[in-house]
């Protein structure tokens, strides 16, 4: 699903560097990603996603090379291929459930907000357990239910990768367990490769594969 | 397009107190030139449509803008004062048709006009309730003199004294009112309208009282002779014209000498027009006669020099609101940066956001433009009485 080859990027030269010789992910695969903070996973994500462009190598996504594509190619890319999952939600206050799980499809012409779509994020919402919120404010809701809205809405355009940076940081133990399952439970019933940083520990086990980023160039040179 | 629309009206509809402001500032920097522009323009036309219904006003030299104000608008600056002989020298001259006008007291806020009927006709005021004046201390109200203090034919209405401590002064008179004029939309409608010699019942120049050749109490008589009979200040002088003591009512004095405070000259045509404002160029004149058309052509000229200034003065006010509204959208833009990436990262490209962006200060600019236009409206329904209340009588 995921392939990079030969990988080189920084911010500014004599900065921070990104040095990934090979990274894969297989499709279906669901794969943790650790490391300290600052070596680059976040980065990695934005690159996969094709927010940046590497310097040097290639990123694919199934059979698309990212980097290869243009700024609007890459946008068109991300919004039908990539679902996002964000450690602070990243909800708009201004919305209610329904309209932020709605949201991408009608911020982008690639996607067509109709009958089906709409029918789709109802029943997200019920697997996610908050169909009965659906008109209600997002700000009214607690972080457990903020990030299963924000799942709802990566899960909605019925991507190929999920990219889920932090999914977990900023949920109580309880729900930090609650969430993975659904999580986990949405991406293996819609056939979806999940890539998730974390800093959880506790909760890598129940990842197929770990792969810790201290094993790739992250340092100045 | 309706998505964006959508989007953007739900930030503004949740972020109120903003939108609030935003929508006031922006309502308020279009209200004022309009309503200003619009209330100006009004008051350009009452005072010029009034100025030039009449042809020549004859008053004593010295501010001819007060002269006409206060035959025009019954303004209460009162000029100063001429004598009937004014009136009757217009009248020999056949040249025009004089109407003499008395505009110094008040009934309650509004203007007493002692003038002659002939006014009436020269006005076009039709009676719309009741009569027109007839005898000593009838009145005749405008229609807003009515409406305001709820009066109608029958009632009556006490003049006003001019000063609280003048005890020798003009003393009030109850009159009669006996008609209700039908509404004209100028300032007559604010004026209460008595005959002249009303006017100087009002004055204390005429009055009313027992018969001094009758008087029985000594300390009513301050001399007696065989030709005349002179009273004490103690006699009671009546401050009510009624049927039993109209006749009492009398003037001394020659009446061409009582005074007035303007004269209305109405021409036959153009020609005698000139030959009578002729005849009042001499450099010994002590009167004056005046164009009103003129005199409120040159007032307007000053008013809008003035605007001028004023539209200056709004346009900065405008551009400094301008510069806030701006600085609030960039400052916002900027903590909305997390939201903007966001929207970034999920696919959305930037043309769209700044189209969301747009679409929220469109909204905030329709939202004002529909309170401004109502606002402006409302002025434009109500600029006839506005301008009346603010400028004008």
């Amino acid at each position: 699903m995921i392939s990079i080859r030969s990988l080189e990027f920084y911010y500014r030269p004599g900065e921070f560097r990104l040095d990934i010789p090979e990274f894969s992910v297989t499709k279906g695969e669901k794969v943790a990603v650790i490391g300290p903070s600052g070596s680059g996973k976040t980065t990695l994500l934005n690159l996969i996603a094709g927010i940046m462009t590497p310097l040097k190598g290639t990123v694919s996504v199934g059979d698309i090379q990212v980097s290869g594509l243009d700024d609007r190619e890459r946008r068109d890319f991300r919004i039908t291929n990539i679902g996002f999952v964000f450690q602070d939600f990243e909800l708009l206050d201004y919305l209610n459930v329904l309209d932020n799980v709605l949201h991408p499809f009608r911020i982008t012409g690639a996607l067509t907000l109709d009958r089906e779509a709409r029918s789709r994020a109802t029943n997200l919402a019920q697997d996610m357990g908050i169909g009965d919120k659906l008109k209600r404010n997002s700000n009214d809701l607690s972080h457990g239910e903020k990030q299963r809205v924000a799942i709802c809405r990566a899960l909605l355009s019925q991507p190929k990768l999920i990219l889920a940076d932090e999914a977990t940081g900023n949920l109580d133990p309880d729900n930090k367990g609650l969430i993975l399952d659904l999580l986990f439970q949405s991406v293996e019933d819609h056939g979806t490769t999940l890539l998730a940083v974390t800093h959880d520990y506790e909760l890598l086990k129940r990842f197929d594969r770990v792969v810790d980023f201290q094993q790739f160039e992250g340092h100045d040179k | 397009m309706l998505d964006t629309f959508y989007i953007a009206w739900r930030y503004v509809s949740f972020n109120k107190i903003k939108t609030a402001t935003l929508v006031a500032c922006v309502t308020l920097i279009s209200f004022l030139p309009l309503s200003l522009q619009l209330l100006l323009e009004e008051s350009e036309r009452q005072l010029m449509s009034r100025a030039v219904s009449t042809p020549l006003v004859v008053g004593a030299k010295g501010s001819s803008l007060d002269l006409v104000m206060n035959t025009l608008y019954f303004d209460d600056e009162v000029p100063e004062l001429i004598t009937v002989a004014a009136s009757n020298r217009v009248m020999d001259t056949d040249l025009a048709l004089p109407i003499p006008v008395y505009a110094r007291f008040q009934a309650r806020g509004n203007p007493i006009v002692g003038t002659t009927l002939d006014y009436f006709d020269f006005r076009g005021l039709k009676i719309a309730q009741g009569r027109q004046l007839a005898v000593l201390g009838d009145c005749v109200l405008g229609a807003k003199v009515a409406e305001t203090l709820g009066l109608e034919p029958g009632d009556s209405l006490v003049s006003s004294p001019e000063t609280l401590f003048d005890l020798a002064g003009i003393y009030p008179l109850k009159m009669k009112v006996v008609g209700v004029l039908e509404k004209s939309h100028t300032s007559d409608d604010l004026a209460v309208f008595v005959d002249l010699k009303t006017a100087w019942v009002i004055q204390g120049l005429g009055h009313g009282h027992e018969d001094v050749t009758k008087l029985r109490d000594p300390t009513l008589v301050l001399k007696r002779t065989e030709k005349n009979v002179a009273a004490t200040a103690k006699l009671y002088h009546h401050n009510e014209i009624t049927e039993k003591n109209i006749d009492s009512f009398h003037f001394h004095g020659d009446l061409a000498q009582y005074p007035i405070t303007a004269v209305i000259a109405v021409p036959h045509d153009d020609k005698s027009g000139t030959i009578l404002r002729g005849r009042y160029l001499s450099q010994e004149e002590t009167r004056q006669i005046v164009r009103p058309e003129d005199v409120i052509d040159g007032l307007l000229q000053n008013i809008f020099r003035i605007k001028n200034v004023l539209d200056a003065v709004i346009s900065v006010v405008a551009l400094a609101t301008i510069l806030a509204i701006i600085l609030v959208f960039a400052l916002s833009l900027r903590l909305r940066q997390r939201e903007i990436q966001t929207v970034f990262k999920l696919g959305c490209r930037r043309a769209t956001i700044a189209r969301l962006l747009t679409a929220e200060i469109f909204i905030i600019v329709i939202m004002s433009g529909v309170f401004c236009g109502a606002m402006v409206f409302l002025v434009n329904q109500l600029s006839n009485d506005l301008v009346r209340m603010l400028f004008i009588r």
